[in-house]
């Protein structure tokens, strides 16, 4: 385990601030305790300070992770996020996106979400950007890209994609195995 | 018949004769004896005739009486059993036997030894164990569980004249590193002067076959090996370019300081925020498009909900475009960008507006809006 770089927390912080904007202040400063990131095995780890000092008397082999995973950096050093960040991510999400109950569990068997599937979106939101899905009872589940801005998503036609797929909860059952 | 028999009979006592004749044997000088090393010594000047008549036959018949004398020698030994069977005891061989190998050379004396023998210092004999005060025992004097030892201190004292902040346990066991890596080095150098090697001062010692690794360090390194540090060194043609010459790279402790850190980490957003401009032109003219779109909408209303559907496609057809298709392909790169627009110019004001404004330069334009 070892803190990030420069660069490497660069990359972090532009990847997560995607989705929450400039609400990453609040997980990086925060009131009740000192929580910090940490690389390990190439993936970042988002802990309280007591964690770390409990997780650094592990040697570094056997230690598998410690904290929430917040994605990882792949072979060529870009970051991934993952879908264990998405408890940081909903509260201080800024762009949200609600799905209808239908297309629910076809948002979480990986797909995108179409505009037939699509039942409410906040105002304002940009193509590409980065926002947090959530079905229509509030509660969160997953994160993606928005394919089209908030007002062409009024005039598209009922089969085109509002919401690219990135992570969803259903990944904890299809692919547990590379969540760790 | 008789012949025959008379024949064997005659062979058969010439055999008994000869048996009798085996055990005893007449010389003139009696033999010298080695019992310890088996070895007989016969001084009996050899019978000329004889030898010239059938030299095999006599040296054999020699050989065989001397033996048997040897024999009878070694049987007037004291005698023992062994395992049930008769054994004789053997005294020390008397006769000396000559090296095997030559006499071995004296071997130098080291450099110590050297000079104990130059200053008279004589070595005075110290017994293994030592008088432990602290644990009340004896241990050895060196090595594994030595008395005395100075790395079980638990306290040390800090001396007057030294730094107090100085860390008294580091500076005794970077001593005792320093000690340890200067024995080495002298011993190795001692074993290169006995045997004569040429040892470079600095740098290794060159190899007759060195490994295609060793020659390109070599290589990258004599490269550097200049004023310049290699800067104006030309490459070879088909040198590449050698492998792990970075520097290291060093990381911040895991648990450093969690004020700086965040510090830090707070510097790192401003700087990304202050990446993303203040004001979004594609945001902005989606904005106006809503606003523009509303109004309609208000006016359609106070007419009537007839013409609801035509309205619709008339408006869609101005209002619902993306700003980048009505201006043609010069604006569309900036508007994809998503606001790589400068802050400040103020062009959100509206979609026609900018159409004239697309005319003319843009930065003149800001005065005259």
């Amino acid at each position: 385990m070892r803190p990030l770089t420069e660069e490497e927390t660069k990359v972090v912080f532009e990847k997560i601030s995607k989705y929450i904007g400039e609400n990453i202040k609040l997980l990086v400063d925060r009131p009740d305790g000192n929580y910090c990131f940490r690389l390990h095995r190439e993936r970042i780890y988002y802990m309280s300070e007591r964690l770390l000092k409990l997780a650094s008397c592990i040697a570094r082999e056997s230690l598998l992770g410690s904290g929430t995973c917040f994605g990882k950096f792949t072979k060529t050093h870009k970051f991934r996020l993952q879908i264990t960040a998405l408890d940081f991510l909903a509260p201080y999400a800024k762009h949200k996106v609600w799905v209808k109950p239908g297309s629910e569990q076809s948002f979480l068997y990986g797909n995108h979400v179409v505009k037939s599937g699509l039942g409410r979106i906040t105002e304002n939101t940009l193509q590409y950007q980065g926002v947090v899905v959530y079905s229509m009872a509030d509660l969160p589940l997953g994160f993606g890209v928005a394919a089209k801005s908030t007002q062409e998503c009024r005039h598209a036609d009922p089969m085109a994609l509002v919401v690219f797929h990135q992570a969803d909860i259903g990944e904890y059952i299809r692919v547990e195995n590379e969540l760790i | 018949m008789a012949t025959q028999l008379d024949a064997l009979l005659a062979q058969a006592e010439a055999a008994e004769e000869e048996a009798k004749r085996s055990v005893t044997v007449e010389k003139p000088l009696e033999l010298h004896f080695d019992p310890g090393n088996l070895l007989a010594i016969d001084t009996n000047p050899l019978n000329e005739t004889e030898f010239r008549l059938d030299r095999e036959g006599y040296l054999k018949n020699t050989a065989r009486d001397n033996a048997q004398l040897l024999i009878n020698h070694i049987w007037s030994l004291p005698t023992e059993s062994v395992d049930g069977v008769v054994v004789a005891q053997l005294p020390e061989g008397k006769t000396p036997i000559p090296r095997e190998k030559p006499v071995p050379k004296a071997k130098p004396l080291t450099r110590w030894e050297q000079f104990a023998k130059l200053k008279g210092i004589k070595n005075r004999k110290k017994s293994m164990k030592v008088w432990d005060e602290q644990l009340k025992e004896w241990r050895p004097c060196w090595g594994y569980k030595r008395a005395n030892d100075k790395e079980r201190d638990w306290l040390v004292e800090v001396p007057d004249n030294a730094d107090p902040y100085e860390d008294q346990f580091a500076k005794l066991k970077s001593a005792k590193k320093e000690r340890v890596a200067r024995n080495e080095f002298n011993r190795l150098r001692n074993i290169a002067r006995n045997n004569k090697l040429k040892v470079p001062g600095v740098g290794l010692p060159t190899k007759d076959d060195p490994s295609k690794q060793e020659l390109g360090t070599a290589l990258s390194l004599a490269k550097r090996a200049t004023a310049s540090i290699g800067k104006f060194q030309e490459s070879l043609p088909k040198e590449k370019k050698p492998r792990g010459t970075g520097k290291r790279r060093k990381f911040e402790p895991l648990i450093g300081d969690f004020l700086h850190e965040k510090e830090r980490q707070l510097g790192i957003l401003s700087k990304i925020s202050n990446k993303e401009p203040k004001l979004d032109v594609t945001k902005a003219v989606n904005k106006h498009v809503l606003e523009e779109e509303q109004e309609a909408a208000t006016e359609k209303e106070k007419r009537g909900g007839k013409r609801k559907k035509g309205g619709k496609s008339e408006r869609r057809s101005k209002a619902g475009v993306k700003p980048n298709a009505r201006h043609g392909h010069k604006r569309k790169g900036k508007g994809k960008d998503g606001g790589k627009g400068k802050v400040g110019q103020g062009r959100g004001a509206g979609p026609r507006r900018m159409a004239s404004a697309r005319g003319k330069a843009g930065k003149g334009r800001r005065g005259k809006k």
